[in-house]
């Protein structure tokens, strides 16, 4: 459990913050500049608040020094120690779970080493075990993928998966990017100009329509937990079962009984009031109508029911208009398959 | 006798600038990182040998750490201790001369240290302490070597504030630069004066070359 509250002043920025969350993985989402690393930094102890409470796991942080805190914390650049090797670098704050950690990210060869010779993963990979190294009661990543390109997050995002459900230590994990958010986090506080304007289950903000104007029209989008049913070898495809109804998605995503995490970003989904017929997607799934938001442009937010699973579309308003949809209309959602890459799926 | 100036020489500046380092890295440290009331008046204290005329300089020394000195007198009081033409007081005058110097140097060394770096540090548990000895001493390494062989080259030649201060009492106080012009004033002495310039030029320039190789060996890591 970690509560916090915190105001800070700045000469054009002032951030005043307060929330609850259970441990686990606390997404703080929101664009550049609406105050996500001065929270962290916040409760790390890196900068002093002008008010306000910091308590994690049932100690009160607020007064205590930065160094004994107890919290680890993975800075976007790294900020591995130089003059160091990789094997100094990561005993710096304490030999926890040494062997296991060093397992776990694949450091073992890295070891000798000195930061200069490391790639941009193989830093963030280091950065990650001298924090948990530290035994910290819980883990503040800053944007921990954001230096890094394409192909090195999709390296790292497994790793950081493994230690959400293997090691199981509490992260607070600050980010831009939905994508990251939606496979790693249970809670999301969402931040917009130093203000909480969202916080809760990542599942029930991500499929609120009120959430929309908040995350952007480009993030919004539920999540769905859904089990990996079978591959289809000769077109390429994965079905998935969840509550609700079946997905199929293009490529070959987890292992069979696999559960994952499929974000459908709500601009891709379309709705129908009857069932398509002889339409090109893959997935057609009958759904209620739950919530409607109607927003300040073009858009309109709808929450939908597939099962007990929460969808969210965003439509046009004339489209919304013409279809005469209400709360409780049955209707019809419609993915394309290959609008939810298999990067969007995660454990 | 030619070789006592030369290791006279080489004692004063090697206690000038042992005694003196430590103290230019805590004033850098000070200059660099804090904030406070004085920092101008302070900058200006460590800076004025620098800008001063050295005779003037060794005047001030004489004033305050003379025998009757203002805190001169007081350390010939209470430990019969006194700077007053002896080769500690020689070492003093080199100190004070170098330390400006030394600490600008090593000011430059604290204000290139990544912050974020210690602050990365402090969140993996170590104290302000050992934050400063084990990474932002290890990172300003090369510039301590660069401000301690400036403070000993500036030791080595140092002369108006010296002589001034402590004269050039040779076994003493009469360090290279006041042998050469000792013997200057003499005619018939130029093989001494030829001897003694080289090995003031062989110093520096060794002095020169040794910290570049240290600086090196530690930036290689």
């Amino acid at each position: 459990m970690i509560s916090v509250q915190i105001k800070k002043a700045f000469a054009d920025f002032t951030l005043d913050v307060a929330f609850d969350a259970p441990a686990g993985v606390i997404a703080v989402f929101g664009r550049s500049g609406s105050g996500k690393t001065t929270l962290i930094n916040a409760i790390a102890g890196l900068v002093t608040p002008d008010a306000g409470r910091i308590v994690i796991a049932d100690r009160d942080l607020t007064h205590v020094p930065i160094h004994q805190r107890g919290l680890g914390y993975v800075f976007q650049d790294a900020r591995l120690f130089p003059h160091m090797t990789v094997a100094q670098n990561l005993a710096y704050g304490g030999d926890h779970e040494r062997a296991r950690l060093i397992d776990m990210l694949g450091l073992g060869d890295l070891l000798p080493r000195y930061p200069k010779a490391l790639s941009g993963g193989e830093k963030s990979r280091v950065a990650l075990g001298r924090a948990l190294m530290s035994d910290p009661a819980m883990l503040l990543l800053d944007e921990p993928l954001a230096a890094l390109d394409g192909p090195r997050k999709a390296e790292i995002l497994p790793y950081l998966e493994r230690l959400r459900d293997e090691v199981e230590v509490p992260m607070i994990y600050v980010s831009h990017d939905m994508s990251e958010v939606a496979r790693l986090a249970n809670t999301i506080v969402v931040l917009d100009q130093g203000r909480v304007v969202r916080a809760g289950g990542l599942g029930d903000v991500l499929s609120h329509p009120a959430s929309v104007p908040m995350l952007g029209e480009r993030d919004a989008g539920a999540v769905l937990l859904a089990t990996v049913m079978e591959h289809d070898h000769e077109d390429a495809l994965t079905a998935l079962e969840f509550e609700g109804g079946r997905l199929i998605l293009p490529g070959h995503i987890g292992q069979i009984g696999q559960n994952m995490r499929v974000r459908i970003p709500a601009q891709d989904v379309i709705l129908a009031r009857v069932a398509p017929s002889q339409i090109s997607a893959r997935n057609v799934l009958p759904v209620t109508v739950t919530a409607i938001e109607i927003g300040q442009g073009p858009g309109v937010a709808v929450g939908l029911m597939a099962g007990e699973t929460a969808l969210l579309a965003r439509i046009t308003k004339a489209s919304y208009r013409q279809m005469e949809l209400d709360v409780g209309s049955e209707a019809y959602a419609i993915i394309k398959a290959t609008a939810v890459g298999p990067h969007e799926a995660g454990q | 006798m030619m070789w006592e100036p030369i290791f006279l020489s080489l004692r004063v500046s090697a206690v000038a600038t042992v005694v003196a380092l430590p103290l230019a890295i805590w004033v850098a440290h000070i200059l660099a990182r804090k904030s406070f009331r004085g920092h101008v008046v302070l900058n200006g204290l460590v800076h004025l040998p620098l800008v001063l005329p050295p005779v003037v300089t060794g005047y001030l020394l004489l004033v305050v750490f003379g025998k009757s000195g203002v805190i001169g007198g007081l350390l010939f009081d209470w430990f019969g201790f006194t700077f007053a033409f002896r080769w500690t007081g020689a070492a003093l005058a080199a100190a004070i001369m170098g330390f400006p110097l030394m600490v600008r140097a090593i000011r430059l060394g604290f204000e290139a240290v990544d912050a974020g770096l210690e602050d990365a540090a402090r969140t993996l548990g170590a104290s302000d302490l050992r934050v400063f000895r084990t990474i932002t001493l290890p990172l300003i390494a090369p510039a301590i070597v660069a401000g301690a062989v400036l403070g000993f080259a500036k030791a080595l030649g140092e002369f108006g504030a010296t002589i001034t201060f402590v004269a050039a009492i040779p076994g003493q106080t009469q360090t290279i630069p006041s042998a050469i012009y000792g013997l200057l004033q003499v005619p018939g002495q130029e093989s001494a004066v030829v001897v003694l310039v080289s090995i003031s030029v062989a110093l520096a320039m060794g002095a020169l070359v040794a910290s570049e190789w240290l600086a090196r060996r530690m930036v290689a890591r």
